[in-house]
């Protein structure tokens, strides 16, 4: 690893004021398992990096006056997939967390830096999309809120300013009679990275479809929404023929590459079967 | 570049020492403070062997900056066991020949360490869950597999 200096502010306002001086090429640093391996490879030589393990605000978990749920950028996927309220309310949201790489990885990963990673694989990107979350960015002149489905803009590349810090997203909460799944597909059964992932939330009501939100991963440069085969669910009851024809929509969203982990066709084919899947599984949670 | 101060806890004691910021912990552990029980194999968070608990919970010490564990508390497999005695884990690791060539024996034992602390009965899924981040380059894992449930039945008994 290329040397390089470390500042350890311990409040939002010390961390702001270190990034507004525009000093030398800076990195921010949470749970490191991204960035550290990255820095090691030599693919990243920053000059200085700056920890945030010294931010409590950060880490906040927590309800947000019943409009949904708070979940800070340094939040780590142990804590996603063990926490009783996003396994219950948030169940793609946990699932993505618990399948990050192992329990060592898992007890540092942030979900703030699998987001600002911005890896087009990222696990955490389809549930926040399919939740409709935004990420609160916290700036020289304030605050402001982007849809974590806006927040990528390239692989690798994010809507930040060198001069922001992701905060937080703010997560709504999905009405009675939802339902969310997330699944991936991995060459290994673990510790690996997703050659497809997708997300599925759905919410019913009197029976009916009154919502469908399915994201997918690794099939294009960033997440992507499903949106025809969304729109082709909501209003109508799901049946698995109805389910069925959305996977085979959201097949056409996918815009996939063919590399060392598996070709543009296969991993169409994994966009049909994991739609279907999480779309089955998201149905039954918002049935129970 | 100059050296920072970093003040920890390390296996209950408190410990001070100058570090470079841009060092492991893993590397403050073994270099600047001789804990050599924590290994690196890849230096990149996958074969486990440099797993330490991080106030309570297994990370990869070859992922977290040294200074990142500033006021917090480290336990590496030095510090698993009383002064006199083995741990319980160690001492069913002896006794199934679970070591072969040894190396990445201190990451899985903090694993295995952490799944039973978390989960005192567990299955045989849950414990091939917990240590599923630590590679063993000899293939061992039906053995440590076997001592690992020998030492939960124990728990579940006493």
């Amino acid at each position: 690893m290329r040397r390089f200096d470390l500042a350890t502010p311990n409040s939002l306002d010390e961390c702001l004021k270190l990034l507004a001086e525009r000093g030398p090429e800076t990195k921010l640093v949470a749970g490191g398992t991204d960035l550290l391996v990255q820095m090691k490879n030599g693919l990243l030589k920053p000059a200085r990096v700056i920890d945030l393990s010294g931010i409590a605000d950060l880490r906040v978990l927590a309800p947000d006056d019943g409009r949904g749920l708070r979940v800070g950028a340094a939040v780590t996927a142990r804590r996603l997939e063990l926490d009783a309220t996003v396994r219950a309310r948030y169940a793609a949201l946990g699932e993505s967390g618990a399948l990050v790489g192992s329990v060592q990885v898992r007890n540092l990963a942030t979900v703030g830096g699998n987001i600002c990673n911005a890896a087009p694989s990222a696990d955490m990107a389809p549930p926040l999309v399919a939740l409709e979350a935004e990420a609160v960015i916290a700036g020289p002149s304030g605050r402001r809120r982007v849809p974590v489905a806006s927040f990528f803009t390239g692989v690798r590349r994010t809507v930040l300013g060198p001069d922001e810090l992701l905060l937080e997203f703010a997560v709504p909460a999905p009405g009675p009679r939802s339902g969310g799944s997330y699944l991936r597909h991995t060459p290994r059964r673990e510790l690996d990275i997703a050659i497809v992932g997708v997300a599925s939330q759905i919410t019913l009501t009197d029976g009916v479809c009154a919502k469908a939100r399915i994201a997918l991963a690794a099939v294009a440069p960033t997440p992507v929404r499903a949106t025809a085969a969304e729109q082709s669910l909501e209003g109508q009851r799901l049946t698995p023929e109805r389910i069925e024809q959305a996977a085979a929509l959201a097949v056409e969203t996918a815009r996939p590459i063919s590399d060392q982990r598996g070709s543009a066709e296969y991993r169409r084919h994994l966009v049909r079967v994991l739609t279907r899947r999480t779309l089955t599984t998201a149905l039954a949670r918002a049935s129970a | 570049m100059a050296k920072q101060i970093l003040s920890f806890t390390v296996n209950d004691e408190p410990v001070d020492v100058l570090v470079q910021p841009y060092l492991t912990l893993l590397d403050a552990l073994r270099e600047d403070l001789g804990l050599t029980g924590p290994k690196e194999g890849c230096g990149t968070g996958d074969c486990g062997a440099c797993t330490v608990h991080l106030d309570g919970q297994p990370v990869a010490s070859c992922l977290v900056l040294a200074l990142q564990a500033r006021g917090r508390s480290v336990r590496t497999i030095e510090g698993l066991a009383g002064a006199a005695e083995l741990h319980p884990l160690q001492d069913a690791f002896v006794r199934h020949g679970v070591p072969q060539c040894g190396f990445c024996i201190p990451g899985v034992l903090m694993a295995a360490a952490a799944v039973l602390a978390e989960t005192p009965t567990p299955t045989e899924e849950e414990i091939r869950y917990g240590i599923a981040g630590n590679l063993c380059r000899c293939t061992g894992y039906t053995k440590m597999i076997a001592a690992i449930t020998e030492v939960a039945a124990q728990g579940a008994k006493r």
